[in-house]
């Protein structure tokens, strides 16, 4: 009964988002006010339907309802209750619908945060996004009901893929599709501006928060998503630079670049056209992402392979989005028109060349993404595009950008001095170069590459410490005080910028330094690397829930003395016979141990490998201050004072008329 | 002109996705469509002495599924085995590479939807079938021809498109 | 700076960047793409002898084996027409069994034997991986166009 509630709901939503997406842009093209005002009640009604039809899966997968098939492909009773949760969005059929719940979610926050908008972009705005839910659960109800029976019923579930059996994983995906959906915000706005014509600074400044929130928690997701394979896939790698990554990476690049065009516009009224592109560019490449992974056309799991015909609804469904609003583009962009003039050395103008290179850097992504897929679909041969290709390309294309972060906050609008910028930057760029190049002699001898990025993450280290320093010069009062007058979108500026340098440092040295060795051990032997010694105690089963595993003991000693005791495992989960390697990490500052079991040669001998991570853990740590950066620039108060004030002056206008 | 270079990067895209869709490397035409069943004689599961060949099935249209019990999409596809297998279907089951020797077991339990299973332990008849996972399924016809093969579970859906249309056309 | 300098400001930055970018991609292309071969079409001598490339198809069964240092692993990789053997050293995936789908990434020696640097079986239990699949359809198709009457 439940699962057929929440399928009525779904067709509800349905037919509210269809009232959502076309009434209120009909109106508001018309002038006409009531059919504006059905934005609002309609996009709140079909967020509570999709609410519930979510509410009604998740019930299903708590409840081991095996007479849904959803529930019986990715589910088993004996799974940790936490997991069926979340296995609710574990499998294509939930994951659409948690895509649709936070596009509801989004749209609701628009709905709430939109009061002082004029009201013809408020109603145009909630009308595109509802176009878009339109497709998503149109998509659902006609190729992927997540609510079908399966009868009869089966005793037992399939359960829910070993690998997604992990924290990490709960988290990951909604996340991402955060940021992802998030983008669909600015991009609503994009479409309304070209739709009403008007494109002024106010559109930037109401785009820029809800882009940086949505940019938020897409680099979070990517984070997680990165840690996640760090540790879950038992070999210590942090980035493959594998289609799903990757469909997650190029709207990210976009939309950095956007937030930083974004910032151009709302300032100085310049690069318009670019940005309301980048805009529709941002949430195009979230929509491209989905596809590419939910159709299959990349990677071979086999979800579609004996069904083109999801593929190809998501297909039309990208065709009308991205085609119908760049078409749009094409035939109303002329009509914005740029102002303000700037010089070649100033802040716009290196905002610029970021745009350029980001763009450049993502469409190379996009390409080796697609390349394969073009290969082959002209018969030209079988081919994989791989880490050396993007390691190659990607590294000099974001050089540049890295050395523009430094210097693009200390840089004037409209324009500035080079040489008075070079002597303010002296000192930094000495004292960034000279330690660049001398640490890695130090270390093991001459290494280029480790001295490029740990130059680079230096340097935009000093640029930021530099922002700081002579905002400080002029203020009055003491430190702190000067400190708390600077405004948060200033603090989250900087944070971001040495989030990124964190990021940086993390990658250079760890990809530079470090170690690895496979050996074979028995019980009580050991292996030394990097100064650490394994010692190996040996392996006993235990049983997990849904699983049973061998569960090795490895203890970590350096100079002689313990610093650690970490638990590898091998597990065989039960339901799908998949054997899975959990790794054994013991996590610091400054380096990870990492230990996972390989084969077992005998009753009581593995092949184990041993890794020293030094700086690992500064990927992640950065991608939380770029977020926490992207978080408080989001809540600068100027966009607060807007909000209060409208909220003020709809009050008054209230009393006004009650009067 | 250059403010529809968007929309034109984006069709050529577009054109590239879509013919990705059907770039399916599993569903290569096999090249044993229209050719005899390869022959072969193996042991029927759970009857010891008794033994099989496609010849046994001349003058009948079968389906020969493979499966093998540590196969997860053969899971998925066994309740509709056994619904096609209730309405009059036959379905002859050919486990694949069971080196364990869990297929019988899981039968009992979970109940069979098979005229018969034959046991290809060491995976040559499976070979000679050009099988390269499991679940396939192979549709014989009369004269013993095979006339179609599906790679991946049965679904009702599948079912309806692929195997009804052809099945009626071999029945009459 | 006027808005006509702008353009050209903009245009000159965007050409530079796509120029660089293209360089690198060409670049790139050249020395990193790694294609793919079946068995059958390293025996007919169509795979290259001094660069990176895949092979693909099922592990032989019984054919694993593992040299005294429990790390090194030979095994062979065939299309059921043709077979390679394979050296590889280090760690195999979870999924790597004998009777299964494999693909393998290294160089091929003169005297025929395919070192690996990387294995991969990233599929799920019983899938093979799409080239894999792939290399061995096209191998049974010429092998039934050779027994063709």
């Amino acid at each position: 009964m439940i699962p057929e509630l929440g399928h009525f709901a779904l067709i509800l939503a349905l037919l509210l988002a269809l009232v959502q997406g076309v009434l209120p842009i009909v109106g508001a093209q018309r002038g006409n006010a009531t059919l504006m005002a059905v934005a609002r009640p309609a996009a709140h009604g079909q967020f509570v339907f999709v609410l519930l039809a979510f509410a009604a899966l998740a019930y299903a997968f708590l409840t081991n309802d095996f007479s849904v098939e959803n529930v019986a492909r990715n589910s088993y009773s004996k799974l940790p209750e936490v997991y069926r949760f979340t296995a609710t969005w574990g499998s294509h059929e939930g994951s659409l619908l948690l895509w649709t719940l936070i596009l509801g979610v989004w749209t609701v926050a628009v709905t709430v945060y939109s009061r002082h908008l004029p009201e013809d972009m408020a109603a145009r705005v909630i009308g595109v996004m509802g176009l878009v839910s339109v497709g998503f659960l149109a998509f659902m109800l006609f190729t992927s009901n997540p609510f079908l029976r399966l009868t009869p019923a089966v005793p037992e579930g399939n359960d829910m893929n070993p690998l997604l059996q992990d924290p990490g994983m709960v988290i990951h995906p909604p996340m991402l599709y955060m940021g992802y959906v998030g983008f669909s915000v600015a991009f609503a706005f994009a479409v309304a501006a070209l739709l009403s014509g008007k494109l002024d600074a106010a559109w930037a400044r109401w785009s820029r928060p809800w882009t940086t929130v949505a940019w938020m928690f897409l680099t979070l997701g990517i984070a997680l998503g990165s840690w996640w394979a760090y540790y879950e896939l038992g070999w210590g790698g942090w980035w493959f630079w594998d289609p799903t990554e990757n469909a997650s990476f190029m709207p990210w690049l976009a939309g950095t670049a956007l937030i930083h065009s974004l910032a151009v516009t709302e300032k100085r009224g310049v690069f318009k056209t670019w940005t309301v592109l980048l805009a529709i560019t941002a949430f195009s490449l979230s929509l491209l992402g989905t596809f590419l992974v939910r159709s299959g056309v990349l990677s071979s799991v086999h979800a579609f392979a004996t069904d083109p015909g999801r593929g190809v609804f998501i297909l039309a469904f990208l065709g009308v989005v991205i085609g119908g609003s760049l078409l749009l583009y094409a035939w109303r962009a002329p009509r914005l028109v740029s102002g303000g003039g700037f010089t070649w050395f100033s802040r716009e103008a290196l905002l610029l060349g970021n745009n350029v290179f980001l763009m450049a850097a993502m469409g190379t992504v996009l390409l080796g993404t697609l390349y394969p897929l073009f290969m082959d679909a002209m018969g030209l041969g079988k081919i994989s595009v791989g880490p050396p290709y993007f390691n190659a390309v990607f590294i000099p294309l974001m050089t540049p950008v890295l050395f523009l972060v430094a210097i693009g906050p200390l840089v004037r609008w409209r324009g500035d001095d080079l040489p008075a910028l070079a002597m303010r930057m002296r000192w930094a760029f000495a004292v960034a170069l000279v330690t660049a190049a001398l640490l890695p002699l130090t270390l093991d001898g001459m290494n280029l590459w480790a001295s490029l990025g740990l130059f680079l993450a230096l340097w935009i280290l000093f640029g930021v410490l530099t922002g700081f320093l002579e905002r400080l010069k002029n203020a009055p009062g003491g430190l702190l005080g000067k400190l708390a007058t600077l405004p948060r979108s200033f603090w989250g500026m900087q944070i971001a910028h040495a989030g990124l340098a964190v990021v940086v440092i993390g990658a250079t040295v760890v990809s530079n330094y470090e170690e690895h060795r496979d050996v074979r051990m028995n019980v009580g032997d050991y292996v030394d690397l990097a100064g650490y010694r394994f010692l190996f105690m040996g392996t006993h089963p235990v049983e997990g829930p849904n699983y049973s595993a061998m569960r090795g003991t490895v203890e970590v000693f350096r100079n002689a003395r313990k610093v650690a005791t970490v638990h590898p495992e091998k597990r065989r989960y039960h339901a799908s016979g998949m054997v899975m390697t959990e790794a054994g990490i013991d996590y610091g500052v400054f380096r990870d141990v990492y230990v996972s079991l390989g084969e077992p040669l005998s009753d009581s001998e593995w092949v184990v490998q041993v890794y020293y991570k030094p700086f690992v853990g500064w990927l992640w740590g950065g991608a939380f201050l770029l977020a926490l950066g992207g978080g408080l620039a989001a809540s600068d108060r100027r966009y607060r004072i807007a909000l209060r004030r409208n909220t003020e002056a709809m009050a008054t206008a209230a009393q006004g008329t009650r009067a | 002109m250059k403010r529809f270079i968007p929309l034109l990067v984006f069709i050529v895209l577009a054109v590239f996705l879509y013919l990705g869709l059907y770039l399916n490397p599993r569903e290569v035409p096999s090249p044993f469509i229209g050719r005899p069943a390869p022959d072969f004689t193996l042991p029927v599961l759970g009857q010891p002495g008794q033994t099989f060949s496609p010849a046994d099935a001349k003058g009948r249209v079968w389906l020969l599924n493979v499966w093998a019990p540590w196969c997860v999409s053969c899971r998925q596809e066994h309740p509709v085995l056994m619904q096609l297998a209730a309405s009059g279907v036959a379905i002859y089951g050919l486990n694949w590479k069971d080196k364990d020797g869990e297929a019988q077991a899981l039968l009992a339990r979970q109940g069979s939807p098979y005229v018969l299973t034959v046991d290809d332990r060491d995976g040559r008849v499976g070979i000679d079938y050009g099988v390269t996972g499991t679940p396939e399924t192979f549709i014989i016809d009369k004269a013993g021809i095979i006339r179609m093969k599906h790679v991946g579970p049965i679904t009702p859906e599948i079912w309806q498109k692929k195997f009804v249309p052809l099945l009626k056309e071999l029945e009459t | 700076m006027k808005p006509r300098h702008q353009k050209l400001l903009a245009i000159a930055l965007s050409l530079a960047g796509l120029g660089v970018a293209v360089a690198l991609v060409l670049n790139a292309f050249q020395n990193n793409l790694v294609f793919f071969f079946s068995p059958s079409q390293v025996m007919r001598g169509e795979a290259p002898v001094d660069r990176t490339f895949r092979i693909g198809g099922m592990v032989e069964e019984g054919s694993v084996k593992r040299e005294a240092d429990g790390l090194t692993v030979r095994f062979v990789v065939t299309d059921t027409a043709h077979t390679v053997p394979v050296v590889y050293k280090g760690v195999l995936p979870d999924l790597f069994k004998e009777g299964k789908g494999v693909v393998a990434e290294g160089r091929l020696g003169p005297d025929g034997l395919f070192t690996a640097t990387q294995v991969l079986a990233k599929h799920d239990e019983n899938y093979m991986p799409p080239e894999a699949a792939h290399a061995i359809e096209q191998a049974q198709k010429a092998q039934q166009t050779l027994v063709k009457p």
